[in-house]
């Protein structure tokens, strides 16, 4: 069957606004009568990946192409890219500023968190190239 | 435990969405660190929080949540409180600290967000 496609484009300059496609994904989700748990643990996922997009990256895009049985996230930013994997996806290392933290994010959580909300977590990286996050929750 | 006996239990004032009042919930989460709240509360909960941007609100909408406690009296700003009032989120603010209000709500039978 055919994915619903849904685009968005992260604004990485305005940190107030920063989760807003998560916001709207999540409401598409719902009218579309998806289970209350599998929307949930996509608009955690994506948020997250929105968040580090505007903290690390200034911006991006997000593609998330709906199935009766899966949602496939794939977040794309032209940021600093991440120097080494293994060490991001350790709950806690975080290489945020305390600007950031003082905003509640950049605890190292990010990353964790979205492997532990979705059935894969794959990264594309490359330094001073970009970052591409492809995410895919089971429903 | 409906949002309105918190309410009173901590003194607060009302912010937003009023007619959510009613809502009943059954625990609550405890933090300034946005992503310990989406890597460990659970939904439906109540957010206690001494952070003040609009990101305290997104979460609680990502977690299905249904009212923000800010402690210490602090104070959110309009557009903090719009947000939630357009996504049915009570706010509530309270001049107790966050180790008050929490003790409070606890002792009144409120449970940890990952005992429900």
């Amino acid at each position: 069957m055919a994915a619903l496609h849904f685009h968005f484009d992260i604004d990485g300059e305005d940190f107030s606004s920063a989760g807003d496609a998560s916001v709207v994904m999540k409401k598409k989700l719902r009218q579309l009568g998806f289970p209350s748990d599998a929307i949930r643990r996509c608009s955690i996922a994506m948020y997250e990946g929105e968040i580090n997009m505007v903290i690390h990256a200034n911006g991006g895009t997000a593609d998330v192409d709906v199935y009766p049985d899966k949602i496939v996230i794939v977040l794309e930013d032209h940021g600093p890219g991440i120097p080494n994997v293994e060490l991001a996806m350790q709950e806690g290392y975080s290489t945020s500023t305390e600007q950031i933290r003082n905003m509640g994010f950049g605890a190292g959580m990010g990353l964790p968190n979205m492997k532990r909300y979705t059935e894969s977590l794959e990264i594309e990286t490359k330094v001073g190239v970009g970052t591409k996050l492809t995410m895919v929750v089971g429903v | 435990m409906i949002l309105r006996e918190i309410a009173d239990l901590l003194r607060a004032r009302i912010l937003s969405s009023e007619d959510m009042l009613e809502t009943e919930v059954q625990n609550a989460f405890c933090c300034d660190m946005m992503s310990d709240v989406l890597a460990f509360a659970t939904n439906q909960s109540v957010l206690i929080t001494g952070l003040l941007n609009p990101q305290v609100v997104r979460t609680a909408m990502m977690l299905d949540m249904h009212c923000i406690v800010f402690i210490n009296g602090k104070e959110p700003t309009p557009e903090i409180v719009s947000l939630a009032d357009a996504n049915d989120i009570v706010i509530m603010v309270t001049d107790d600290s966050m180790f008050r209000a929490a003790g409070t709500l606890f002792g009144t039978g409120l449970l940890n967000a990952d005992e429900v």
